[in-house]
């Protein structure tokens, strides 16, 4: 239980997969205008990295180390990804309605989101076991999710303040980035 | 062969992707902290997408059009996966300073994006040299990244240490450093472009949608080949 405990702080904000590993910057870049649409993406991407960490980690335990095929890793990975996340959205589409209208826009855009493959690849790395990995992936997403939805809120805070010139859009936007960083160093202490 | 040149110059100046087209940011700010480092990715990132390139126009007649997609994915990641190999067996140094971030080359916008906007619509000849050229463009924008990061958070250049080192900056070296660079880079791109009378860069187009950018524009539904 402790174990897993400092996985997943340790995921969620003292290596925070966004300020710290530089993984799922697109979105994080170009999703963060507003804090509604911010929480959207995060809960896509909450919801789909659990699931892929929980597959591609069966994947690896099961059918890729007995078979000692593990160089197939990364083909396997993004491969089984980009499926499910399809496979996600028809079933969404089908059986659950309200919650594909809140997470079906953001759903395609999560395929070559690098944070997804990037989890499934630290899992291995760290030869996780399955219950490790899910938290693991699961910790990560929330991270994701705690630093794009602030990053939102502060880009809907200076959007009329008086930014100069030759900083409006993406410097501002990175150097905001870079001072959260700053204050995520601050967990560093924590485990 | 006019074409080719033309490409070179489209990759490296033009439509450089590191300063221009702002693609693959993670692999950009992850792996600047060091000349040698970003060098070294820029270069393992031109040899996966100059082999993708040709491959992928080799094959662009035979590729059905609704799995292209999943055909480019599984093309890139196993020329990553070689790549891997290779670096491993000849440069295990640079395979452990770039650790995971070499497998996370396949998901790199940039590659997924010449092929589908390039590649799989031009001869062998041109998007070799297309290849060529982005990936020059990007080793030029990572080495420059990461000579700027050296330089200022350890002193040093390409390990040679030529400022003392405590008069070094060290959040240069760390995460929040790389954001700083590439914003100050970016601002003073800005200023210019100003002063030309131009617009200033918008953050990356289509809500900063890796990959498949131009694709998923056209079409905003999404549904890549299932």
């Amino acid at each position: 239980m402790k174990e897993l405990l400092i996985i997943a702080i340790g995921s969620a904000f003292v290596n925070n997969v966004v300020l710290s590993q530089f993984l799922g910057l697109c979105p994080f870049l170009g999703v963060s205008k507003k804090t509604k649409t911010a929480g959207g993406m995060g809960a896509a991407v909450i919801f789909v990295i659990t699931v892929a960490s929980f597959i591609t980690s069966i994947i690896h335990n099961y059918i890729l180390v007995p078979t000692n095929m593990e160089y197939l890793d990364t083909i396997v990975f993004i491969l089984v990804i980009a499926a499910l996340v399809q496979l996600v959205e028809m079933i969404l589409k089908k059986n659950s309605p309200s919650l594909y209208e809140a997470l079906g826009v953001y759903l395609p855009l999560i395929t070559t989101n690098c944070a997804v493959l990037g989890v499934a690849l630290i899992n291995v790395q760290n030869s996780y076991s399955i219950i490790e990995s899910v938290i693991n992936g699961f910790a990560t997403a929330i991270g994701f999710t705690v630093a794009i939805v602030i990053m939102a809120g502060i880009r809907e805070k200076i959007e009329y303040n008086d930014i100069p010139e030759s900083l409006k859009g993406m410097p501002i936007v990175l150097i905001i980035a870079g001072l959260m960083s700053i204050a995520f160093f601050g967990f560093s202490g924590l485990l | 062969m006019n074409k080719c040149i033309e490409r070179l110059y489209n990759g490296i100046i033009k439509e450089n992707p590191t300063f221009v087209l702002i693609l693959g940011m993670c692999p950009t700010l992850a792996v600047t902290t060091s000349l040698i480092n970003g060098a070294g990715m820029g270069l393992t990132t031109t040899v996966v997408l100059t082999l993708s390139n040709t491959i992928i126009a080799l094959l662009r007649k035979v590729i059905p059009d609704e799995v292209r997609m999943p055909a480019f994915i599984v093309i890139v990641a196993s020329l990553v996966t070689m790549v891997q190999f290779m670096l491993q067996a000849y440069l295990p140094s640079l395979n452990d300073a770039l650790g995971i971030y070499i497998p996370l080359i396949v998901v790199n916008c940039i590659i997924l994006g010449r092929a589908e906007s390039y590649a799989s619509k031009n001869p062998v000849l041109p998007s070799l040299f297309d290849g060529i050229g982005m990936g020059l463009g990007f080793t030029i924008g990572l080495s420059f990244l990461g000579a700027f990061r050296e330089i200022l958070g350890a002193g040093s250049i390409a390990g040679f240490q030529i400022i003392p080192e405590d008069y070094c900056i060290r959040i240069f070296g760390l995460a929040p450093g790389a954001f700083f660079v590439l914003a100050a880079l970016i601002a003073v791109q800005n200023k210019i472009r100003l002063s030309h009378g131009k617009k200033v860069k918008e953050l990356p187009s289509c809500n900063g949608k890796c990959g498949e950018c131009e694709q998923k524009c056209d079409n905003p539904t999404g549904k890549e080949g299932e």
